[in-house]
């Protein structure tokens, strides 16, 4: 009884501590959300302005002895064709050049009676396609004019089509496209943004007041060592845990503007309340980890400096076992691999995801995460136990 | 006798790096900064521990405290061993150091409030002691301000009344003086002796002999982490001021003139 209120002491007083200081809050909740959209939708609109196209407007074209098999295949509403003699070339050229063109095409005299003769002339009729690579206007009407001159002469010679047009050949479901998005990046975004928040907070909650001299005084108390722990791990978990959600949302509602459009094939709905209930448990367990390692970290260290230079090293393996999410072919079924800390979580995270999680991955992850917060917890108990740890000079 | 403290044979080592080998000047691996050290401290009294910078006073009272263990010995606070039964000792004891600080960034009522909280000191108790406390240091002016903005005083008196949130039957204060400005240390010196009269036991380490001349009943003199000299005050003084007995006492321990 008298251990939980003590908990609960040691807690309240940490989260007095964080949510009493706007600067804390606004520089470890409010701000790291608020950045990564601004950050993901400016790079999603520069992204868009500088490789996207102008839909609305046709691309404006020159063409040189342009056929009328041809011409009808260019619909006004998405080609303005200016015709030019073969003297003019070399202008046209310096127009695309200049971005004054789009793209200018080069039809050999006599195209479409060279075209008819169906390859038992002498030589090929070429056609020359001149754009400018640095715009991306130039680039679309290349695109747009390769595609159509491929189509017109697969016509030619209609001896079969793949995948007639008017058919969904895609057999994937929604259910699945969402799976395979989601599943290839959030678990790498989760553990970094979960990483970050357990870092801007434990380092201050240990090594800060450890440095300021303010640990001891409570070491005074008869509060006991494994409660001091316990208390301050769950409310840096806490924060921690706010932190990272606020950088995921930060991340899910500018997602849309990064990958240039709602995809709306993609929808969170797929995921069921135990989906949800599975991701949290994986997620809570994992930042109890991880907030319980960078406190034994920060308990050793002298300084908050010293803490945050020692933790720092640490982010770069979590960094490292977070990018294993993109690659491979969805979750380990193995439960060895799910003994492994930190990597237990990225696998079920990427099992959940993709809609393939194994219940028993899942306790042994949950199971683990648990263990190994307990016996770190145990070691942070240790280590405020420890003169040589706690006055180290 | 009615001794509420009984230290026996407390010893305490510390390991030395290298760079403190070369900065003491030796070549062993540790340091005896505590050494077999025994005394007993009564009931009602206030003791002091009396001795030059790195005498091992410090170290005494943190082990006292139970912030650091002894390699050796033991000592019992009213029945409790600090080696054995550290928390029932910490609930017995109110510790004042320079080197415990408060948290900055909360309020001196925040922090009453908290420390009660650790002590399971009742909310109408604890309201009720704040009361009394705030209004015997002045505290009320203050009390709603952060720590970070208080006068080195201020913070003192905070720290005073903090220490005392469980109302302890016994105190420990490490150099309580030290570092505040006249009227600062008059206040806790004064404070000393009201605690006395109300049958609290103090111990009290300091170097400064003018402050064990005026509040201290007895007194032990601590050099290299032996006790030289512990009785009531005139025992120890032997004639002499405490000043003049106490330079005898660091050359007979030292070995030569002080």
């Amino acid at each position: 009884m008298n251990t939980n209120r003590n908990i609960w002491t040691i807690m309240k007083k940490e989260l007095s501590r964080f949510f009493g200081d706007r600067r804390i809050v606004i520089s470890t909740i409010l701000l790291p959300g608020l950045l990564i959209y601004i950050m993901y939708s400016f790079m999603g609109n520069a992204l868009a302005k500088n490789y996207g196209t102008d839909e609305d407007a046709p691309f404006h074209i020159a063409a040189v002895a342009l056929p009328a098999t041809i011409e009808v295949l260019l619909p006004d509403e998405a080609f303005t064709v200016e015709r030019i003699n073969r003297e003019e070339v070399e202008a046209g050229k310096e127009a695309v050049r200049a971005h004054d063109l789009d793209a200018l095409i080069v039809f050999p005299a006599n195209f479409d009676a060279a075209v008819a003769l169906m390859g038992m002339a002498d030589s090929t009729p070429q056609v020359e396609i001149y754009y400018n690579a640095s715009d991306s206007e130039s680039l679309s009407a290349y695109a747009a004019l390769t595609e159509l001159l491929d189509g017109y002469e697969a016509s030619l010679a209609n001896v079969f089509d793949v995948n007639a047009p008017g058919t969904d050949y895609n057999l994937a479901s929604d259910r699945d496209a969402t799976g395979f998005v989601f599943s290839s990046m959030l678990p790498m975004l989760l553990m970094i943004f979960l990483f970050s928040g357990c870092m801007s907070v434990a380092p201050e909650a240990i090594a800060g007041e450890k440095e300021r001299g303010t640990l001891a005084t409570i070491l005074v108390t008869p509060t006991r060592r494994g409660e001091l722990a316990i208390g301050k791990i769950l409310a840096v978990s806490i924060v921690a845990l706010l932190s990272a959600a606020s950088s995921t949302a930060g991340t899910l509602l500018s997602l849309p503007k990064l990958m240039g459009g709602v995809d709306e094939s993609m929808s969170a709905a797929y995921y069921t309340a135990g989906d949800y209930a599975a991701l949290a448990a994986v997620i809570f367990s994992t930042a109890l980890l991880l907030v319980a390692l960078i406190s034994v970290i920060s308990a050793y260290a002298k300084t908050i400096k010293e803490a945050q230079t020692t933790v720092s090293a640490l982010m770069v393996v979590v960094m490292i076992i977070a990018v294993t999410s993109m690659f491979g072919s969805g979750a380990k079924t193995q439960l060895a691999y799910y003994c492994i800390p930190l990597y237990n979580s990225v696998q079920m995270m990427v099992g959940i995801f993709s809609f393939a999680s194994l219940p028993a991955a899942f306790g042994v992850t949950v199971a683990v995460n648990l263990v190994l917060a307990a016996l770190a917890a145990y070691a942070l108990t240790r280590m405020f136990s420890s003169e040589r740890v706690m006055f180290r000079r | 006798m009615n001794a509420v403290l009984t230290v026996t044979g407390l010893t305490k080592r510390f390991h030395l790096s290298a760079r403190q080998q070369r900065l003491e000047g030796t070549r062993s691996r540790e340091k005896i900064a505590v050494n077999d050290l025994s005394f007993e401290v009564d009931r009602g009294e206030i003791f002091g521990l009396l001795g030059p910078n790195g005498a091992g006073k410090t170290t005494t009272l943190r082990m006292l405290a139970t912030l650091i263990r002894p390699d050796a010995g033991d000592a019992r606070i009213d029945g409790a061993s600090i080696v054995t039964q550290p928390e029932a000792v910490r609930a017995k004891i109110g510790f004042l150091t320079s080197e415990l600080k408060l948290e900055e960034f909360f309020t001196p009522r925040y922090l009453y409030d908290f420390f009660a909280a650790l002590h399971h000191v009742e909310p109408a108790v604890c309201a009720a002691r704040r009361e009394a406390i705030f209004a015997r240091f002045g505290i009320h002016e203050f009390a709603e301000t952060k720590v970070s903005n208080l006068s080195t005083g201020m913070k003192q008196k905070a720290s005073l009344a903090i220490s005392l949130v469980h109302d302890p039957d016994i105190v420990i204060f490490d150099e309580p003086t030290n570092g505040l400005d006249v009227l600062t240390a008059r206040t806790v010196t004064d404070y000393l002796q009201e605690l006395r009269a109300q049958g609290k036991t103090i111990i009290v380490s300091t170097h400064i002999f003018s402050l064990v001349e005026k509040v201290c009943d007895r007194v032990g003199v601590i050099v290299d982490g032996r006790m030289t000299a512990c009785g009531p005050l005139a025992e120890v003084c032997a004639g002499k001021s405490l000043e003049d007995r106490f330079f005898d006492l660091y050359a007979e321990a030292v070995g030569g003139t002080a």
